[in-house]
């Protein structure tokens, strides 16, 4: 078990360095003269003041020392200026970043609770009403557009009934505290301000929802699908056969097998809720990273793709590196 | 004796989207205390459906749907779910075919044998681990103790299977369901498994209901028998009068299909032609009349029911049930093999073959663990004659059977095939020596493509090497395995497990080779079908003059089948000579423990302990000696190839050192 996770963490730092030798040569192959967008025209056709600055920002290094530099500065938390903020894009992310984090677990965390006990009961109960259900809400989940649903779960819960608030991180006269962690269900609570954890809180269930929706849809799919599986496989009629009670049987023999693609799946998801928010953050007017990717995209700053680029493979390899070690602890034959 | 079970009447009905299907229909037996009942029968025939009716383990669409299940006077069908999971595990236990899939993966192996000890409240959890760890050791598990920290996959096959029984004894159940225990294990192992079940049945008084396909496992633990044919009992009573004395035709073909060690050989093995009857459309009358070579014009109006023909002896036939006796088959005098004179070069030459493979790294900085499956292998095989190679799993007989075919590169060692060197061919020549020899392998479920239908299954070969008229070609090749030329524009899943091997049968001489490599053709076929498959390869290999490399691991079908027999034990053949000198004349160890192992009714057994030694390392010496009785200090020399007789040799230090039991 130690030297799995230890292979895997070799290999996760392997696949960082080249993911970040991908980011740093599409920059550096992308159509375009740095030096010749600060130059302009006619500075630009003289050659000795072209090649001092080229000098002056290293660019007449050979690629790989440059590399070397951009890596360095990676390490020292230096991902470069955002074009449009006019800030270090590491702050820019830090700033951003919790809000994000914050919906996505939120949304995980709903999705997974709901999902692997709809899942196990439409498997244990085949056909029944709950099947018919969990049915139902996979298809609705997988297949609802988000745009729609965001639209509709507005119109309907803000709009309408009133019973949520609207868009938002926080009312737009509450002073939410400002750290330490960034994530405001964390910080109010800290300084016991139940009042801004209860205002964080309701605007956070409506985006939530949203971006649950197709995590649960697959998450109770999969689930459904791999419990069916397990529960026709020997050691379950074997389990029977041994006059353990069908909650044990359920619960410890065949869920435990029935995890294991869920694993995979849900690790995926989050990646993907981590990374991905930016249609139901743009809706909900939520300050997170897929807003700040959406800006930055359409202001062409390129520091500031880069570095969100690197945070999202840095997170889909992290997230990966939690699943490769949960199939250890799952499943045995995973260990060497 | 009072009846700990007592079955009556049982009907279990699978209700298909094609209708209902009695898979038990009307079954009734009883099992005394301390009692040993095998219940045998064809797959298809109820057998299992039975045993898992009896624990009330069957899911939607099955239900049970008559009779009662009475175990020490208690109705198990009338149990609810709380009496049912006490009684389950404690009162009586059952135990599965496949110990792979039968234990939990992903839990240890010290937890499935304790766990029902705790729930069914007999011990606290450090006490069950403890009786656990004794029940393993009392089971053969060597080191036991490390059950509480291994998993399923960590156990060879004989181990999960003593680790199962072990299960099914952890509450010192008074009846024990086997159902096909052995089935999955090597003769040797089966040997131990079935040994380790008739001590349980002896020291503890465990009375025993054992499943099998194999009337030689059920003869050798079982007193009585009880034999079943779609959905019915057709005959039951003491074990050793039923397969003396069958009066059930089914029973009687049962008794003399199965190719036995001690029977004299005979040119063709006697079988059940036909199949099983559609279970959607059972006969009006008997249900095995259309198959039934004794019937007579009462069979096929009226069912027979089960009379009683003596003590203990019953019977479902109209044509016994007065007492009348079945006739002993004649057995046709075994034609002389046609054999190319010696002086014609072999068809196939292997020298000094080697092959290893390298396995992946445990860790970063393990060292690759190299397998040696085979260990310098040399033979020789005559245009028209059959060469088998028996050995249990993991001996290297599939990759000796993939060198030979140049699916693998040999690491060492040559091959000449057709007096042309084979042994480096690449590309093209490769590609032209497929059309000279061809394989057929062992599950026919797994070897056809499930998305072809057979026609285009059968074409491909035909094409691919530019057959002048494939599709004339094709009709033939069915016609000649036995199939309805017709039947081409199935798919493989609209053809039982036999027929799927004849379709094998048909590609593989699709491109009429000079050599078949069969590599266990027939073991995952029913008793009655392995018969009708190796009677039509006989055929076919006296039709067309077909040489045979025979792999198999069930030394009867090779007596049956081979002219010579070469056994193979950690990669290096051990002995070789012709088929009956062979069987007759065992001359190293662990031939003779390995015929000895073959169960058959009233016969000891010698019993090897152990296991074959990992191949991971390179034994010095002799390989088989720790688990030789009669090893002896020189054994640790390298034995010497000793040709003991005309056209037999042995690689032993002591030939005839051990003597069958």
């Amino acid at each position: 078990m130690p030297s799995y996770i230890a292979l895997r963490l070799v290999s996760a730092v392997v696949m960082a360095l080249l993911a970040s030798l991908v980011i740093f040569l599409i920059s550096h192959f992308v159509p375009g003269d740095p030096v010749l967008a600060q130059l302009g025209d006619i500075l630009a056709s003289d050659p000795a003041v072209v090649a001092e600055w080229r000098a002056k920002w290293g660019l007449d290094l050979p690629l790989w020392e440059r590399y070397g530099i951009f890596l360095s500065g990676l390490l020292h938390g230096d991902l470069g200026t955002s074009i449009a903020t006019r800030r270090p894009v590491l702050e820019d992310i830090v700033q951003f970043a919790p809000a994000t984090v914050e919906l996505a677990t939120i949304s995980f965390v709903m999705a997974l609770a709901l999902g692997i006990p709809l899942g196990i009961a439409a498997a244990v109960r085949r056909d029944s009403w709950v099947d018919a259900v969990a049915r139902v809400v996979s298809l609705v989940g997988v297949s609802a557009p988000t745009f729609w649903l965001a639209f509709i779960m507005l119109a309907v819960f803000y709009g309408w009934l009133g019973w949520a608030p609207g868009p938002g991180r926080v009312d737009p006269i509450a002073f939410p505290p400002e750290g330490p962690t960034g994530f405001l269900l964390i910080d109010t609570a800290l300084i016991a301000d139940w009042e801004g954890f209860a205002d964080a809180l309701a605007h956070l269930i409506l985006p939530a929802i949203v971006l649950a929706a197709a995590t649960l849809g697959l998450i109770t799919r999969t689930t459904r699908a791999a419990m069916l599986d397990c529960l026709q496989q020997d050691y379950v009629r074997v389990a029977r056969a041994k006059g353990l009670m069908e909650r044990v049987v359920i619960l410890r023999h065949a869920l435990r097998n029935a995890l294991v693609p869920v694993v995979t799946l849900g690790g995926l998801a989050y990646a993907n809720l981590l990374t991905g928010a930016v249609m139901t953050e743009t809706i909900f007017a939520w300050p997170g990273l897929g807003r700040y990717t959406f800006r930055s995209a359409a202001a062409l700053d390129f520091p500031a793709i880069m570095g969100i680029t690197l945070v999202v493979s840095a997170t889909y390899l992290l997230v990966n590196l939690l699943v490769d070690i949960s199939y250890a602890v799952l499943d045995p034959r995973v260990r060497r | 004796m009072t009846a700990i079970l007592d079955v009556r009447d049982l009907v279990t009905v699978f209700h298909t989207d094609a209708g209902p299907v009695r898979a038990v229909d009307g079954v009734s037996f009883t099992v005394g205390a301390g009692e040993t009942l095998g219940i045998v029968g064809e797959s298809g025939s109820g057998k299992s459906v039975t045993a898992q009716s009896i624990m009330r383990l069957l899911d939607p669409p099955a239900r049970i749907e008559g009779g009662q299940v009475l175990f020490q006077g208690r109705d198990v069908l009338a149990m609810t779910t709380r009496e049912l999971t006490d009684w389950r595990g404690a009162g009586a236990a059952m135990v599965f075919q496949d110990s792979l899939t039968g234990l939990n993966p992903v839990l240890t192996i010290l937890r499935q044998v304790s766990e029902h000890v705790v729930a069914h409240g007999r011990m606290d959890i450090a006490g069950a681990r403890r009786h656990g760890i004794e029940l393993l050791r009392s089971m053969g598990v060597a080191s036991p103790e490390r059950a509480a920290t291994s998993f399923p996959h960590q156990f060879s096959g004989g181990m999960r299977q003593r680790v199962m029984l072990a299960i099914g004894m952890a509450n010192d159940p008074v009846l024990l369901i086997a159902d096909e225990p052995t089935t999955a294990l090597d003769v040797t192992v089966q040997a131990q498994i079935l040994d380790l079940m008739a001590g349980l049945n002896q020291k503890h008084g465990t009375a025993i209901v054992l499943i099998s396909h194999d009337l030689g496992v059920i003869g050798s633990l079982c007193r009585r028998i009880a034999v079943m044919y779609a959905g019915e009992v057709v005959e039951t009573g003491p074990t050793a009068e039923v397969l003396d004395d069958p009066r059930h035709p089914y029973a009687w073909a049962l008794a003399h299909a199965v190719p036995r060690l001690d029977a004299p050989l005979a040119a063709r093995l006697p079988g059940v032609e036909g199949m099983p009857p559609d279970p959607l459309a059972m006969p009006r009358g008997c249900r095995f009349a259309p198959r039934c070579r004794f019937r007579i014009a009462r069979c096929e109006a009226e069912h027979p029911p089960l009379a009683e023909i003596g003590p203990g002896r019953a019977v479902r036939c109209w044509v016994t049930m007065d007492g009348g006796r079945l006739p002993s088959p004649a057995l046709p005098a075994a034609a002389a093999a046609p054999r190319a004179a010696d002086t014609e070069p072999p068809l196939l030459e292997a020298e000094g073959l080697v092959k290893t493979f390298r396995l992946p790294r445990k860790g970063i900085f393990a060292p690759h663990e190299t397998v040696h499956a085979v260990n310098g292998v040399s033979l020789h095989l005559m245009r028209g004659e059959s060469l088998g190679i028996v050995g249990e799993s993991g001996c290297g007989k599939s990759t000796l059977a993939r060198l030979i075919t140049r699916l693998h590169a040999p690491d060492a060692g040559s091959i000449r095939f057709q007096g042309k060197d084979i042994t480096a061919l690449g590309g093209e020549a490769l590609r032209a020596l497929r059309l000279q020899m061809q394989m057929v392998f062992q599950d026919p479920y797994a070897s056809l493509n499930p998305r072809m239908r057979v026609d285009q299954i059968l074409l491909e070969p035909l094409l691919v090497h530019g057959h002048a008229k494939p599709q004339e070609r094709v009709a033939a090749l069915l016609d000649m395995v036995g199939l309805n030329p017709a039947w081409g524009t199935r798919f493989p899943h609209e053809f039982s497990g036999g027929q799927r091997q004849r379709i094998s049968i048909a590609r593989a001489l699709a491109l009429n080779p000079a050599l078949i490599v069969a590599d266990e053709p027939v073991s995952a076929l029913d008793v009655n079908v392995q018969a009708q498959v190796l009677n039509l390869m006989l055929e076919l290999r006296e039709r067309l003059g077909l040489s045979y490399l025979f792999i198999a691991h069930d030394l009867a079908v090779v007596r049956a089948f081979c002219d010579r027999v070469a056994v193979m034990y950690l990669g290096r053949l051990v002995e070789e000579a012709s088929a009956a000198e062979l069987f007759a004349r065992p001359a190293h160890p662990y031939t003779v423990s390995l015929l000895s192992a073959v169960p058959e009714p009233g016969r000891s057994r010698i019993i090897l302990h152990g296991e074959p030694p990992s191949s991971l390392r390179q034994l010095q010496g002799c390989a088989f000696r720790q688990r030789c009785p009669v090893a002896r200090p020189v054994c640790a020399e390298s034995p010497p190839l000793i040709e003991v007789a005309a056209g037999h040799s042995v690689l032993c230090h002591a030939p005839w050192s051990l003597q069958r039991a």
